[in-house]
């Protein structure tokens, strides 16, 4: 017998919905196998990774607070990712967007209130959205490939990070440590009483809506579409596709500056070498898990933020190391990769025997 | 400026353009099939990883570059399976080896932190090796050395061989290469080999040359200018390694500039250096609009024959 691919007419919702979630069992399948076989014992190490901290009820704050950024950024990734615009420089968004806020932060000093972290928010996505100007104005003004550029950046931002709080921004009672100052209380999220979930887990759940709305309901988002499927069809449609790649790209970046905000003012406080921490390039998992689709993106970065929790919960319990959780989620990103084909193809399965039986009936 | 200073300074530059000369060869090739690898990063790292353990379990490290050449060629076959067989989106899947070779190259590693490999004896006498002037041209590693050596064969493949000929055809047009009767998953299996193993090669210069030993993500991005390299150049051997010199000396420029006298601007200036220049340069080359007419015209593009 022999399988054939058979495309289909239209992309299958079914496979759409059912292989994402395959996916992430496949992961656990194989990653049971996997550590057994290097000598972790692989039940335990799965089991500790994907589902602990959803049975451990004190665990769930944490999976909120590392959700928030993964989604938010994912939002705005997965527009570009429609159009086929690949901005995989999210971690120096992000970066610059904290930055940007904590710049807002120093000028007030001690002042907070309201306003103050309104606009230390709204610094951050702005900050992002000017670093995402840099390749979204060379990729349509010059043709640069958007990929590269962008993730140069993201090396240029840890640099900025690096001399901001090493130099100027150093905090002068921080024992020479390089790190701004803790953020006054006053400058700081709101956070729901008795917990660490700040507003930010709020706005994480608001915007997948917003953005659900905007993508199918107006006009930039069938835009976005139509780029995404040729470039040459914006032209036929009586737009400027340049535009909307240019715009793509600044979405994606002011929301990665909008979760480095959010991080630094809801979670963090202040900002140390360690604040880069790879949600910029996780939250590129997010957005194909979450099959480019706004709703998609919440569940899927809920899934990835239970991996991240897990992982370090399976550190201190199986002792492997916090790179495992890395693995797993690359996994699971090659296996949605590879079942792409089953939302565009049917395979049917052609049976190679001769066609000797079917003679012999005649006969 | 003194002659050992010069010299010293040329000596580190070769150091730091080797793995990305080899990496960004292995690419080109892997390009001029008509496949784009974004998972350079990753095929380095395991490399760097691979080339490492094995080393130190067989105290040769000629069988460990072999190590190094067979861990890339293996990552980028994940890529190539998926890529080639199941028709994914060729960045996003080489994204996904690079943050699994991220990954993977961590967890191999955790085992050899600390360690230290047996270093290369150098391929010439060490009358010449040694010398404080003739080390300039003698006294590096073996793999320097293949790299230099790699980049007029990689030339001469593409442009004279039957097997480069076929190579380019199926970059060019995946559609006709088909019909006329060569294989072009085939093809694109080699070519994405090559690459992983010239990128794993390039990645273990870093932990056995460079350092000696293993850290984790001590590529430190170095393959994404590997792949932007390629673009630099042109899809041309010869501007490539014209490129990754001139990558090699900004790399430097950090160096001495950290090390020693102009420090009138921060050092974190310098170390972004590299990364700011290649988008400027980027930016030159693709404005000429003359890159783009080099470029493998299905470079990226899913092959589907109709049959």
């Amino acid at each position: 017998m022999r399988l054939k691919l058979e495309k289909r007419r239209e992309p299958s919702l079914a496979m759409l919905v059912i292989t994402p979630i395959a996916s992430v069992i496949l992961t656990m399948v194989i990653g049971i196998v996997v550590f057994d076989l290097i000598g972790i014992k692989g039940f335990k190490a799965v089991v500790d990774i994907f589902l602990s901290p959803i049975l451990a009820s004190y665990k769930w704050q944490d999976v909120a607070l590392k959700a928030a950024p993964l989604v938010i950024i994912a939002l705005g990734l997965s527009v570009g990712n429609r159009a086929q615009v690949w901005n995989i420089g999210a971690e120096g968004q992000y970066v610059i967007g904290a930055l940007c806020a904590a710049g807002v932060g120093v000028g007030f000093g001690t002042t907070g209130g309201f306003f103050v972290v309104l606009l230390m928010v709204l610094a951050g996505i702005v900050g992002g959205g000017v670093w995402a100007t840099v390749p979204a104005w060379l990729r349509t003004r010059f043709n640069v490939n958007e990929i590269l550029s962008s993730l140069m950046l993201t090396y240029v931002a840890l640099q900025v990070l690096s001399y901001l709080v090493g130099g100027p921004w150093k905090d002068p009672n921080g024992r020479n440590f390089p790190a701004t100052a803790p953020l006054d209380p006053s400058q700081t999220l709101p956070v729901w009483h008795g917990s660490t979930v700040h507003l930010g887990v709020l706005i994480a759940l608001i915007l997948p809506f917003v953005f659900w709305v905007v993508m199918a309901r107006s006009e930039f988002g069938y835009q976005v579409r139509v780029v995404g499927s040729s470039p040459t069809a914006a032209r036929h449609g009586g737009f400027d596709g340049r535009s909307t790649i240019f715009a793509t790209l600044i979405i994606s970046g002011a929301m990665a500056g909008l979760a480095g905000a959010l991080e630094f003012t809801g979670v963090l406080h202040k900002i140390d070498l360690g604040f880069p921490s790879g949600y910029g390039f996780t939250a590129i998992i997010v957005a194909f898990l979450g099959r480019l689709n706004p709703i998609g993106c919440l569940i899927a970065g809920t899934v990835l933020a239970v991996t991240y929790v897990g992982g370090q919960m399976a550190q201190t319990s199986v002792h492997i190391p916090n790179s495992t959780a890395g693995i797993f989620q690359a996994m699971m990103l090659f296996f949605i990769l590879a079942s792409d084909i089953l939302v565009r193809y049917r395979i049917r399965v052609i049976p190679s025997a001769k066609p000797a039986p079917i003679a012999k009936a005649e006969v | 400026m003194s002659l050992e200073f010069i010299i010293a300074a040329i000596v580190t530059v070769v150091g730091l353009t080797t793995p990305i000369l080899l990496a960004g060869l292995g690419e080109l090739v892997v390009e001029k099939s008509g496949v784009l690898n974004l998972g350079v990063e990753g095929m380095m790292l395991v490399g760097a990883i691979s080339g490492f353990g094995v080393t130190v379990m067989t105290f040769n490290p000629w069988i460990g570059v072999l190590g190094a050449a067979a861990g890339g060629a293996a990552a980028s076959m994940l890529f190539a399976v998926l890529v080639l067989q199941l028709n994914s989106n060729q960045v996003a899947t080489g994204l996904a080896l690079t943050i699994f070779g991220t990954g993977l190259s961590s967890l191999l590693g955790l085992s050899f932190t600390g360690r230290i490999v047996a270093p290369f004896l150098s391929v010439f006498p060490d009358a010449l090796a040694k010398d404080p002037i003739w080390r300039v041209i003698f006294g590096y590693s073996p793999i320097v050395y293949f790299a230099l050596v790699m980049v007029p064969l990689t030339a001469w493949f593409l442009k004279s061989t039957r097997a480069g000929l076929i190579l380019r055809a199926v970059g060019e047009n995946d559609l006709s290469a088909h019909s006329i009767g060569y294989s072009v998953i085939k093809v694109r299996y080699a070519a994405i080999a090559f690459g992983g193993a010239m990128a794993g090669i390039g990645g273990c210069y870093f932990s056995m040359v460079i350092t000696p030993m293993w850290a984790e993500k001590m590529t430190a991005g170095r393959g994404w200018i590997a792949l932007a390299l390629v673009v630099f150049a042109g899809w041309r051997t010869g501007r490539l390694l014209a490129g990754a010199y001139f990558f090699g000396i900004l790399m430097a420029l950090e160096l001495y500039a950290k090390a020693s006298g102009f420090s009138f601007l921060p050092s974190q200036f310098w170390a972004a250096m590299p990364y700011a220049m290649t988008v400027v340069a980027l930016s030159f080359i693709s404005s000429r609009g003359t890159a783009g007419a080099n470029a493998p015209a299905c470079l990226g593009k899913p092959f589907l024959p109709s049959t």
